[in-house]
């Protein structure tokens, strides 16, 4: 049997297709059905010329086929207000789901932080955060692994043509999801999320600031030294993520500045910020497939 | 020019746009007695919040005095005729922080985004036309679009449910031409219904020139401080386009002496440094810079020991918008190291 995990990806758009030519290469995730609503659609167009099976049926039309094709992990890249629904359905067969929506259901994951931990665990349901919360969360939990974080805040800058009608339509929502998450996953007391849109041409990568206000003088070498480490921690997985100044220190406040650069599969490398989502979204179910493998979790029972 | 009998409306910006020039630290008692005082000038609209808006609150932008929840509740009460508006600018605050305002009694909202993302504002235009608030899109950096595109920008918000549109001139960089072309295809293009505004700064000293154009093109609110308290080198003065106003006799309802007295006797002595149009607050006019940069850069001077004029200019270059002062101290500290100064 192939240590592989089969999966599908439901939603053909940008990040499905990313995503896509990213799973092409894994040693762990092999991508077998591609779920859209649209038969004439691109991105089911694009799916089935990269030998994907597809169907325009929803996630009801792959219904039918998952056990007989063994799909273990589903990415939804659809939207919020109907990722419950393809969840529920998907969990009921033994699949995983792999929440690349704002819908948060499921816990957080931010890989480096706290993905063996919910690997281990067996969580069914885990959602990606926000591109703003993966590209930040890391450096926040950096600090506060060092010592106590009062407050964390995230400026996260994305080119104009990057951000999608679903980011722009409900950008409330990726503020509170991030601000949540740098308190529940990057452990600072108390969270808050900015995002700028910027439509620069051509596009400016994808950059964020990460400031963390500790508890007490910050241990400036021991958190520099933190930072670094957790900069490689992400860079397995997103290589153009980079530390480009800091950690400076200025009292109790931490800043750190990052850049995204994407991979440029399907994405232009500016949009780190689409880039990010989708290579944690795919990290995360390697993990699962590790794990699996190495036989300290095991999956579902099929007949 | 003739303005005669033209109505326009007068829309204070120095408790908000002038929390920028302040650090965002105006006292309870000062906001009361600038608004106080205003509103017996016979100032119709005063805004009140953090200088970044709603939520501004932050590291990025600066910690204030107090809260907006606080500055709303202490100013509100007081006023007998002016109504109190809040800014609001999406990725920063939420229709949260819309909501609270509301309930504090502000009548009048202002969704602010830049000039070419209108549509991250529909959530909450939309929540506060329902909410059958004054509902108000105001689009930044205007300077850094064509007529057309604000134009067509413009027309997602009234969608939404704006029934006033701003042109603003956050760099200060616009001449008067440019108002007028941009006010004037406004007016041509937009709802009859739908009012017109235009927001300036005094970066190019010509704040004033600008809000008389915009009228001349359309324009009915036009934004300006008392005293010129603002980002950069300022709003545009309010007791100083009173005047122009007085004399071309334009349909305004202030009090131009009270006005005078309120910049004069209050606001001045509030300055932490003079309001003027000094090599970096030209800059920013110049470069076409979002003008709250100003301390920033300023600051990062002091800091890393690259001048602000330099900083700002390559801001502009690099075409940043509102909103994103993380840039600066990452700027300066790229430079410092490529200068073998850290």
């Amino acid at each position: 049997m192939s240590k592989k995990l089969k999966a599908v990806i439901i939603g053909p758009g940008n990040i499905g297709t990313d995503l896509l030519m990213k799973m092409k290469r894994s040693e762990w995730i092999e991508p077998v059905w591609m779920v859209g609503i649209d038969p004439e659609s691109d991105g089911l167009t694009r799916a089935r010329e990269m030998g994907i099976k597809t169907t325009a049926d929803g996630v009801d039309g792959l219904l039918p086929h998952v056990l007989e094709d063994d799909i273990r992990v589903a990415f939804d890249a659809t939207s919020a207000y109907v990722h419950a629904e393809n969840s529920r359905k998907l969990n009921e067969l033994g699949v995983i789901m792999i929440d690349l929506t704002p819908a948060a259901i499921g816990p957080f994951c931010v890989p480096p932080v706290n993905l063996v931990q919910h690997a281990k665990e067996l969580e069914m349901n885990v959602n990606m955060v926000t591109c703003g919360g993966q590209a930040t969360i890391p450096m926040v939990a950096a600090v506060s692994q060092v010592q106590p974080v009062e407050y964390g805040e995230i400026i996260a800058t994305v080119s104009s043509k990057s951000a999608g009608p679903g980011t722009r339509k409900n950008i409330d929502e990726f503020t509170r999801t991030t601000a949540s998450a740098v308190e529940k996953v990057g452990g600072a007391k108390k969270g808050k999320a900015i995002i700028i849109i910027n439509p620069a041409e051509p596009p400016l990568l994808m950059r964020d600031t990460v400031h963390c206000l500790t508890e007490g003088e910050p241990d400036q070498a021991a958190i520099t030294e933190s930072v670094h480490a957790m900069v490689k921690e992400v860079q397995k997985y997103v290589p153009g993520y980079r530390l480009v100044n800091g950690p400076v220190f200025d009292g109790n406040r931490v800043s750190m500045f990052m850049e995204v650069e994407g991979l440029g599969d399907y994405l232009p490398k500016y949009s780190g910020n689409l880039d990010i989502m989708t290579a944690a979204g795919l990290r995360t179910a390697e993990m699962f497939a590790e794990e699996t493998n190495s036989g300290n979790i095991t999956l579902p029972a099929r007949g | 020019m003739n303005l005669k009998d033209k109505k326009v409306i007068l829309h204070d910006m120095s408790l908000r746009d002038g929390m920028h020039a302040k650090r965002h630290q105006i006292s309870l008692d000062q906001m009361v007695a600038v608004a106080t005082g205003l509103d017996e000038a016979g100032m119709p609209l005063i805004e009140v919040t953090h200088g970044d808006g709603l939520g501004g609150t932050s590291v990025n932008y600066g910690f204030p005095a107090h809260s907006d929840e606080e500055y709303l509740s202490a100013v509100i009460p007081k006023m007998k005729n002016a109504k109190v508006s809040a800014l609001l600018l999406p990725g920063i605050g939420t229709v949260d922080h819309l909501r609270m305002a509301k309930d504090l009694g502000v009548s009048t909202i202002r969704v602010a985004a830049h000039c070419t993302e209108a549509d991250v504002t529909e959530q909450h235009i939309g929540l506060a036309a329902k909410l059958e608030l004054d509902t108000v899109g105001f689009l930044m950096m205007a300077h850094m679009a064509s007529p057309e595109k604000i134009v067509e920008q413009a027309r997602l918000m009234e969608s939404y449910g704006a029934n006033c549109i701003y042109c603003t001139d956050s760099a200060g960089y616009m001449l008067p031409d440019e108002v007028t072309e941009k006010i004037g295809l406004l007016r041509a293009e937009l709802n009859p219904n739908t009012e017109i505004g235009f927001h300036g700064h005094h970066n190019m000293g010509m704040a004033v020139a600008n809000s008389l154009a915009a009228i001349d093109a359309g324009a009915i609110r036009i934004d300006g401080s008392v005293a010129g308290l603002g980002a950069g080198a300022g709003n545009t003065p309010l007791e100083v386009l009173v005047a122009t106003l007085v004399r071309l006799e334009a349909d305004h309802g202030i009090d131009l002496y009270k006005i005078m007295d309120v910049a004069e006797d209050l606001v001045v002595p509030m300055m932490d440094q003079p309001i003027r149009v000094d090599r970096d607050a030209l800059t920013l006019g110049y470069a076409g810079v979002y003008s709250s940069f100003l301390l920033f850069a300023k600051r990062a001077e002091a800091k890393y020991g690259i001048q602000a004029r330099d900083l700002l200019v390559e801001l502009g270059r690099r075409g940043t918008v509102g909103g994103q002062e993380d840039m600066i101290e990452d700027l300066a500290l790229t430079m410092a190291k490529e200068k073998g100064l850290i």
